[in-house]
């Protein structure tokens, strides 16, 4: 059976020049970059090299970038170490309500130590307003962390108005980027952030390493002691395979960007085009602000998990946003704060496209949905025809 | 994550729809968490000859309402009344254990189309 994957937005395969540039570093290049013969030298050179790619790419100085496990320790170094560093200026945060649960946990994680907290609300089209950031600021705000793009709903948040704003005010900010870095122009200066973090597997890089860009002058409290790695800011030995992964993925994402984008908003919007037709179907998040790969609906009257168990049988992979694959007992908190109730956000399904889609399989995915929400609505005592 | 036979009544779900003449209507679950099973029963002489089953949910959802009606069928009330959530996830070799509780409501569901066949007979003989 031929199998489509459509969770981009999840993970991405590894592209083949990206495992091909990594190699080395699990075979005869095994030395730790900080040992001063020749095996350390040469790891040193390739993690410096990385390093110069990374932050070339961000518009940033090499010293700014602190390689990580991934975003989800980018954003709990961001935010922890932030707000540990700044703590004697003030304890108040503000977040938003459609953050990634690696940043919003991370800020509930340090209420619970103490700090406040304000979460800014979002519009029905999931974005936040740059008036909401500056009416939730404090004299004793410290750090702002902002998404640049929803995970779920590839709504694209105006993160220029809003660093504007925070900088003017005297705090930091920090953009969870893990969705468009890759993507957007994630250049640092233009986005006007203090801190940026972003992870290699989403953007066809491998699992388990990621970015912080930290600008220079701005102190963070590190979560990890015990080395001087990281300048001091990341300790333990570093991943080198991984880190060169990372950079050579940031790098032939940066080469056809603008071509790819363009190829997928082609296949997004027939996609959505296609699944507007089927009754009683709501798109998720902006039709203007969002980002290229991002498709998100409500079926109405049925629930998410059992699409997605029809959609595998039929060969497609794709998420929803549903209780029973969110892991808790309430649907998508994104969802939710955009104002759907309970019973809509149930029946969301997210499809989020890539390198490896096609014309093809966007005509094959239009032809199996219809079909299995309407067998679903059948079964459904909600659904009246 | 589910066994072959919660993807067996998932794909091919027995008793599907409604009994126009059904004398009892059992709906349990809110759409609020995800989940809403509704059962027609038929009752002759005390037996269960007909059973239907319309549910929103997940993929137990929907399994644990289709095997529900195969444990039903041909039953007294007493009897069936008597079947538990836990021998439908048997019935099904097993269910995840987060399942177990949100998704596994067929059971009640069947209880309270049984309480509504006994209403209706009381109604119908008082008359």
């Amino acid at each position: 059976m031929n199998q489509i994957y459509m969770d981009h937005a999840a993970t991405t395969p590894v592209r083949p020049e990206v495992l091909e540039a990594m190699l080395p570093f699990f075979g005869s290049e095994y030395g730790n970059p900080s040992s001063v013969y020749g095996w350390g030298r040469r790891a040193r050179q390739a993690l410096d090299q990385a390093r110069d790619k990374v932050s070339e790419i961000l518009g940033a100085e090499a010293s700014e970038i602190i390689f990580t496990s991934g975003g989800s320790e980018g954003a709990n170094l961001a935010i922890k170490g932030a707000a540990w560093a700044y703590q004697k200026k003030g304890r108040h945060i503000v977040t938003s309500a459609v953050e990634h649960h690696a940043v919003l946990d991370s800020v509930l994680w340090l209420k619970k130590q103490g700090f406040e907290v304000t979460i800014v609300p979002v519009d029905e089209e999931g974005m936040v307003s740059p008036a909401e950031v500056e009416k939730a600021l404090r004299p004793d705000t410290t750090l702002v962390t902002i998404m640049h793009a929803n995970n779920e709903v590839g709504t694209i948040q105006p993160i220029r108005e809003i660093s504007e704003i925070v900088r003017n005010h005297g705090a930091l900010f920090h953009t969870d980027a893990v969705q468009t870095a890759g993507v957007l122009d994630i250049d640092v200066k233009e986005l006007g952030v203090d801190m940026l973090s972003l992870s290699a597997h989403k953007l066809y890089g491998p699992k388990g390493v990621g970015a912080l860009y930290v600008r220079k002058g701005v102190r963070l409290d590190p979560l990890i002691h015990g080395g001087a790695q990281e300048k001091r800011r990341r300790a333990g030995t570093e991943n080198t395979a991984g880190i060169v992964g990372l950079a050579k993925a940031l790098e032939l994402a940066h080469v056809d960007r603008e071509e790819e984008n363009a190829r997928l908003i082609r296949l997004r919007d027939r996609l959505l085009e296609g699944l507007q037709k089927i009754p009683h179907t709501k798109v998720n998040g902006s039709l203007v602000q969002r980002l290229p790969n991002n498709v998100n609906v409500c079926f109405q009257y049925i629930e998410g998990e059992s699409m997605l168990l029809n959609l595998d049988l039929r060969g497609i992979a794709a998420s929803s946003g549903s209780a029973c694959t969110s892991g808790s007992l309430d649907p998508s908190h994104v969802l939710l704060a955009m104002g759907l109730s309970h019973e809509i956000a149930h029946g969301s399904l997210r499809l989020t496209l890539g390198r490896d889609n096609t014309e093809s399989d966007i005509d094959f995915v239009l032809q199996e949905i219809p079909v299995i929400v309407e067998r679903l609505r059948a079964m459904s005592p909600l659904y009246q025809r | 994550m589910y066994s072959d036979k919660v993807m067996d009544h998932f794909t091919n779900p027995r008793n599907v729809g409604e009994i126009p003449d059904a004398n009892g209507i059992g709906e349990v679950g809110n759409a609020r968490c995800g989940d809403i099973m509704k059962l027609w029963i038929k009752v002759e002489n005390d037996v269960i000859t007909d059973i239907k089953f319309k549910t929103f949910g997940c993929g137990a959802a929907i399994a644990t309402s289709s095997v529900i009606t195969e444990m039903a069928i041909g039953k007294t009330i007493d009897e069936a009344e008597q079947i538990t959530n836990k021998q439908v996830a048997e019935e099904l070799h097993g269910l995840p254990a987060v399942k177990m509780h949100c998704s596994n409501l067929a059971a009640e569901a069947l209880v309270a189309a049984i309480e509504d066949y006994r209403k209706n007979a009381a109604a119908g003989s008082a008359s």
